[in-house]
């Protein structure tokens, strides 16, 4: 059993937990993710690792409820814990990997949107405690569903928040802050990295394309197993078909064929909503779902 | 009961009508009486050709004995001296290319049930509530096994019995390998059958831990380095789904059997109590002709598909267990052979709407002694189905050889091992099963297993 040592509610419905996996802890790097399971009957959850405390033993997740498992696994306490956590899985972060030497001489933008902002959060960290400055874009759509800018402050050169509406930061959307820096500022960026919801990604990716900047996406396909097994995560790169789970999760974000990233993922969708519907009505629920009798 | 001693007792099975609308075992195996009348038919002969066919090398003839003589517990023991998943290959083996192919009573007439008499040997056990004994002596050494599938346990067993001191590493959240996440239930119970084996194998002593990811949390030389075993055998099985490489195979509806049956077995998503959905289909296409293609498509069948086994050779060519294919048959699953899929149509949403096929005839036999299959210029013809399940094999998971410095490997990107005492390049380590073969049988995997369990024995024995 995995124990719960901490929980905050950060904002959108975002919740961050502490969970004590000292084997996860000991070895886990940026990029990587690990696969929760609530209980007997729980799905497969992967989850990108945000932080980690190799002293204590603890992993830090952060994961938005969007479906009937992350509901429920937003009701768990401090105290509570998660029958299976596994990790760590995948590659590490890319540039995390390279030799230093090369990094140093890199200038790194991180683009994060939403609920993505965590698993960008160890990867800046890595980058402050190693002596290399880079600059970070948070996006959202407004003031109020912000997540870690004072953390993400503390360890960027240059943080830059913008919300669509304008409520706070920049007016406009992460590409519109990738302009701004890029076109109007006259920022110079050899490498970005961008962390978000797919459709971000897509356009973040088709900017930087134009402007000719190599860019890395994490992403986060339908898994099951997570262990190279089942083969739900695979995704088109290029020419070649890519499995997340051990390829990935980061890729070339030039090759990713996201139109079609976005429509596996939605596979599921009225699988998960029949799922959320029978949770919500409980005993009540009979029939209507299209699943029940 | 009296018998045509040439004919083998039947076995009892639920109706094909009734047993494809649930996911309770298809064959319900014999009870006593029927036991020791088949047990009669064994000529129990002095040179048995059929432990030769046993890649366990059971003692088949010694085993039945005391069935006939009603001594089912001795039976039990005499099984366990060389397999630790009795039940398990009871249900599971292709006996019929194995010990019953050649079994003397097969030249004039049905060979002996050898497979059937196994598996009442283990369940009357089981419900007997007889379990492997321990060892009372100790080695004082340790052994590290990666994945607790068929070549894990088996090897784990041996060398407990041997009296090591031995912990599997699980990757998954619950043992027991493909007998968990890949033969569907209603071939292999899960609770009855293959958790009870499983508590067998710790019975003797054998720790089991899961969710640990050797190759990533835990590397294989810290295994032996600093977390102090002074041996590890890697069973950590066959890994990711092979895909056709035709356009639309990342369409929605488009699954690895791998995906499937996993969906199903390993988080019975058929279970309305378990969240982990499944899209059941409700025309299906399962790719392929082995036993794991017939366990997808009778799964999707219990989930209320239609489903077609689309296989590119003939029917004589399906490398499935004929019991398999019969069932399958049985149950009500269309057979299109000679077609080959060139294309998966997708709808606007990019949902699965058909899929593109050509008809084939065969030609030469192949480098596996198999006539291939060639294309019917013209034949192309499209099925309708809404789900398409890749059932082609698996290529090795690269986890533990990409994190492993010195351990050898194949073109093919399987582990190089000694069949003999599973010895790979590197020293202390031993490997056997899918990750060494590429997918093969549940029975192939522990023969590697216990081959291996031998050879680090002597390696740590010098």
């Amino acid at each position: 059993m995995f124990k719960i040592l901490k929980k905050e509610y950060l904002a959108n419905n975002i919740w961050l937990m502490d969970i004590e996996a000292p084997k996860v802890a000991k070895s886990c790097q940026p990029g990587q993710f690990v696969i929760v399971k609530m209980d007997e009957e729980g799905e497969r959850i992967p989850l990108t690792v945000c932080d980690y405390d190799r002293d204590k033993g603890t992993v830090t997740i952060v994961f938005q409820t969007v479906g009937a498992s992350t509901e429920e696994m937003a009701e768990y306490e401090v105290g509570e814990s998660f029958m299976d956590f596994v990790g760590p899985l995948g590659c590490t972060s890319e540039l995390i990997a390279s030799p230093m030497e090369e990094l140093k001489k890199e200038s790194i933008l991180f683009v994060c949107g939403g609920v993505g902002t965590a698993p960008v959060y160890p990867q800046v960290k890595w980058m402050k405690e190693h002596g290399i400055d880079v600059d970070v874009i948070i996006g959202a759509r407004t003031k109020d569903i912000i997540i870690l800018e004072e953390e993400m402050k503390k360890i960027a050169a240059n943080l830059y928040v913008a919300t669509d509406d304008g409520s706070y930061g920049f007016k406009g959307n992460g590409c519109d802050m990738i302009n701004e820096l890029v076109k109007n500022q006259g920022k110079k960026y050899t490498r970005v990295v961008a962390i978000g919801p797919m459709i971000m990604m897509k356009f973040v990716c088709i900017l930087t394309k134009e402007l000719n900047i190599p860019t890395i996406v994490s992403m986060n396909p339908i898994m099951v197993d997570g262990t190279g097994m089942c083969g739900a995560c695979r995704l088109q790169v290029g020419d070649d078909i890519k499995f997340a789970c051990v390829d990935g999760p980061e890729f070339d974000g030039h090759l990713v064929d996201f139109d079609q990233a976005m429509r596996r993922q939605r596979m599921y969708k009225t699988e998960e909503g029949r799922a959320l519907l029978r949770r919500k009505e409980g005993d009540t629920h009979h029939g209507g779902c299209g699943n029940c009798k | 009961m009296e018998a045509d001693v040439l004919k083998k007792v039947p076995v009892r099975e639920q109706e094909p009508k009734v047993r494809a609308a649930n996911f309770d075992e298809v064959c319900l195996g014999y009870n006593k009486e029927e036991a020791m009348a088949e047990a009669v038919r064994c000529l129990k002969c002095k040179n048995p050709q059929c432990v030769k066919g046993c890649p366990v090398n059971i003692d088949i003839p010694g085993f039945i004995k005391e069935v006939e003589e009603g001594n089912f517990d001795e039976a039990y023991h005499v099984i366990n001296k060389y397999s630790a998943l009795p039940a398990v290959c009871g249900r599971v083996c292709p006996q019929e290319s194995q010990c019953e192919a050649k079994c003397i009573r097969g030249i004039k007439g049905d060979a002996v049930s050898i497979g059937k008499l196994e598996r009442f040997v283990a369940d009357t056990a089981r419900e007997n509530g007889i379990k492997p004994v321990a060892p009372d002596t100790k080695k004082g050494k340790s052994v590290a096994v990666i994945g607790s599938g068929p070549a894990g346990l088996t090897c784990a067993g041996d060398l407990a019995k041997l009296g090591y001191d031995v912990t599997i590493f699980e990757a998954l959240h619950k043992a027991g390998g493909v007998l968990s996440y890949g033969i569907p239930e209603f071939r292999l119970p899960k609770g009855k059958v293959v958790d009870s084996e499983i508590e067998n194998v710790k019975s003797l002593g054998v720790k089991i831990e899961t969710n640990v990811v050797i190759g990533k949390a835990v590397t294989i030389d810290e295994l032996l380095n600093e977390e102090g075993f002074d041996a590890v055998f890697i069973g950590s099985g066959a890994g990711l789904p092979r895909f056709m490489g035709i356009p639309g195979e990342n369409a929605n509806g488009v699954f690895s059997a791998n995906e499937y049956l996993t969906r199903s077995n390993l988080m019975k998503a058929f279970d309305d109590n378990y969240d982990t959905p499944i899209v059941a289909g409700k025309k299906v296409a399962v790719v392929g002709g082995g036993n794991v293609a017939m366990d997808a498509a009778r799964t999707a069948l219990r989930l209320g598909a239609d489903v077609h086994i689309v296989y590119r050779r003939s029917e004589a060519e399906l490398p499935a267990r004929v019991e398999e294919v019969h069932h399958a048959k049985e149950e009500g699953i269309i057979f299109d052979l000679l077609t080959n899929p060139i294309e998966i149509i997708e709808d606007e949403e990019g949902n699965v709407k058909g899929m593109k096929c050509i008809r084939m005839e065969l030609g030469e036999p192949d480098e596996s002694g198999r006539r291939s299959p060639v294309e019917i210029a013209g034949s192309e013809f499209v099925i309708d189905v809404d789900t398409v399940i890749m059932s082609l094999g698996t290529s090795p998971n690269p986890l533990i050889s990409s994190t492993t410095e010195g351990l050898e490997i194949n073109k093919r990107k399987c582990i190089v091992a000694e069949e003999s005492d599973g010895s790979t390049s590197k020293a202390a380590v031993y490997a056997g099963g899918d990750a060494v073969t590429g997918a093969a049988t549940v029975i192939l995997a522990m023969g590697a297993g216990k081959a291996a369990a031998k050879g680090i024995d002597e390696f740590l024995s010098k």
